[in-house]
């Protein structure tokens, strides 16, 4: 094929498009709304139409439309009955002091995994992204806790969750140190800052945007890790999966799907705000560090 | 690389304690109670008795006599590959479908990332609700047929993991969206414009250039699919619990009910079994799929 014989092709193709400006019935809006309706809609729906009903009402959950819009009583009564307050602040307790420990950590190995080269470094390197795939050892880490003291304490859980995210933190910034300057930190030098003073004043700051995509990743897991916690910590602390776990499962519950779902709607909507505000940061910030 | 070598760093610049603290977290929480595993899967250890005695591979041969371990490790695998299938599948299907940047388009994508975000506890509880005998996808569906639909989805033997895997999906298909709709950004006009005046029809044109060219995409989406369902719990746990007869029950699964029970060195023997299985399987799907990144 030659391109003069395309040409006239491509002409007549693009015309009648600009001739006639028919309005086409909208077919991608319309089936784009309908995917949205029927996949996420119907499920969506039912929570908040459950959440809603009284308890005879939601024995059994459909999608007909509560006779009484009764969410916030039910709020209510999961807010006192679920421990919601307490399972908000065991979670803020061990999510915020893990995600700060394998920030700092993390970034701290990465800066010089990223800048020495040598055999002792690779191995270094290798061992510490290898929780990326491999899974932790739930079984065993409750053993080495108890000898340690730590079993069924936050601080038991915060070492657990940095050790599984450690992992991701040293993957994402080593990559991203590489690609920093290496005249960046010689200026700081040069003006006389040590190690310490160049990692905290030059370095830090430029980890930022990496930084903030590890930081969602990981809040994303362990304000809804739910398996780790039941080993390490279940029954002696509480935070908002562990509750609405025992919620769900304890017997006098299981018919009160009214109040299951009323929890789970309270419970997302931290993190639900969040993604609100920060939609557009978080999306980049996922899919940058996927596709390169 | 000769002229930076006078001024360039020094080794003393990025010292190695500045390691010690990762390194030691890593081996305490992580190192540790892996290698832990390797020794206390040939122990006795359980709740039952204090002494800890060394017990050969009896856990391991009374688990695969008993048909447990062929049992997960079946369910496990099974369940990887179906989650790994259907999530990359409404993945780039909804990413085909919602990849022009207009305005209701950009909605429903946000709106496809809130399962992604939610618990996958919250998320097998929703599904739990909604695959009842008497639940409301029956109820749609016996709208539209006008008969009364009473599918146990949830109480099949053969096809429950089916349905519990699709949900595992149905939560994480807005991430996989997410990245092929960047990949699918990342393929150059040019070569779909040349595509386009070879006359290349959309089939043609997906199959032979921009799926081809979602190979990045597609390794990160089966590699992350693969090893999150290998790790499955939640969406399991909330929905079957393992059942109908043992027919979902995943590693993890497995784990957490004979630790509950307090045996112990059972639920070690069964992680031990979860770290090698992933081990194995883990580094040469990666490398499969580098490769094939590769060679375009």
């Amino acid at each position: 094929m030659t391109i003069t014989a395309e040409r006239p092709d491509t002409a007549t193709r693009i015309a009648p498009a600009r001739r006639k400006p028919r309005r086409r019935f909208p077919v991608q809006p319309v089936a784009a709304i309908l995917v949205a309706v029927l996949v996420l809609g119907v499920p969506f729906w039912l929570v908040i139409a459950t959440a809603a009903k009284d308890q005879a009402e939601a024995l059994n959950p459909d999608l007909s439309p509560p006779s009484e819009w009764r969410l916030f009583d039910n709020f209510a009564q999961v807010f006192e009955d679920g421990r919601m307050v307490a399972g908000f602040f065991g979670s803020l307790l061990v999510m915020v002091p893990a995600v700060v420990g394998v920030l700092i950590l993390g970034s701290m190995a990465a800066w010089i995994l990223g800048r020495r080269g040598g055999r002792l470094t690779a191995a270094i390197y290798a061992l510490g992204i290898s929780g990326i795939v491999l899974p932790p050892a739930v079984v065993t880490i409750v053993l080495l806790l108890r000898q340690l003291g730590l079993a069924g304490t936050a601080l038991g859980m915060i070492g657990v969750y940095m050790g599984m995210y450690l992992s991701t933190v040293i993957f994402f910034v080593t990559g991203f140190v590489r690609t920093i300057p290496h005249e960046l930190e010689e200026a700081a030098r040069v003006d006389g800052a040590g190690p310490v003073r160049t990692f905290i004043r030059v370095i830090l700051p430029l980890l930022r945007p990496v930084l903030a995509t590890a930081t969602i990743l990981i809040c994303l897991y362990i304000w809804n890790d739910v398996f780790y916690a039941l080993f390490v910590i279940g029954g002696r602390l509480d935070t908002l999966p562990l509750n609405l776990y025992q919620v769900a499962s304890a017997g006098l519950y299981l018919q009160n799907w009214h109040l299951i779902f009323a929890y789970i709607i309270l419970m997302s909507l931290p993190l639900l705000i969040t993604f609100v505000v920060a939609q557009r940061r978080i999306i980049s910030g996922i899919t940058s560090g996927a596709v390169k | 690389m000769l002229a930076k070598g006078k001024a360039g760093p020094r080794r003393q610049d990025h010292p190695l304690w500045f390691l010690i603290p990762a390194l030691a977290v890593l081996v305490v929480f992580f190192l540790v109670p892996t290698v832990f595993n390797f020794v206390y899967a040939f122990t006795d250890w359980s709740s039952f008795k204090s002494a800890i005695n060394f017990a050969g591979v009896d856990n391991f041969t009374s688990l695969f006599s008993n048909g447990t371990l062929v049992n997960a490790l079946k369910v496990t695998l099974v369940y990887a590959v179906l989650v790994a299938i259907f999530q990359n599948a409404f993945g780039l299907g909804l990413a085909l479908l919602f990849e022009k940047d207009t305005r209701v388009n950009r909605a429903v994508r946000v709106a496809f990332f809130v399962p992604v975000i939610m618990s996958a506890l919250a998320v097998g509880y929703i599904f739990q609700a909604l695959l009842k005998p008497d639940g409301a996808l029956n109820g749609i569906i016996g709208w539209f047929t006008g008969t009364e639909v009473s599918i146990p989805w949830l109480g099949s033997t053969t096809w429950t993991i089916v349905v519990v895997a699709i949900v595992h999906a149905w939560k994480w298909m807005g991430l996989s969206m997410l990245i092929y709709l960047a990949g699918l950004k990342t393929i150059s006009e040019d070569v779909l414009e040349a595509a386009r005046l070879d006359g290349a029809g959309r089939w043609t044109m997906f199959r032979s250039i921009r799926f081809p060219l979602l190979a990045p995409a597609v390794t990160f989406n089966v590699a992350t699919a693969l090893l999150g369902s290998m790790n499955g719990f939640d969406i399991v746990q909330a929905t079957t619990e393992g059942g109908p007869g043992g027919t979902t029950e995943l590693l993890n699964i497995f784990i957490f009910r004979t630790f509950g029970q307090g045996l112990f060195a059972q639920a070690t023997t069964m992680s031990l079994v979860l770290f090698l299985l992933v081990t194995i399987l883990a580094f040469p799907v990666i490398r499969f799929l580098r490769k094939r990144e590769d060679v375009l």
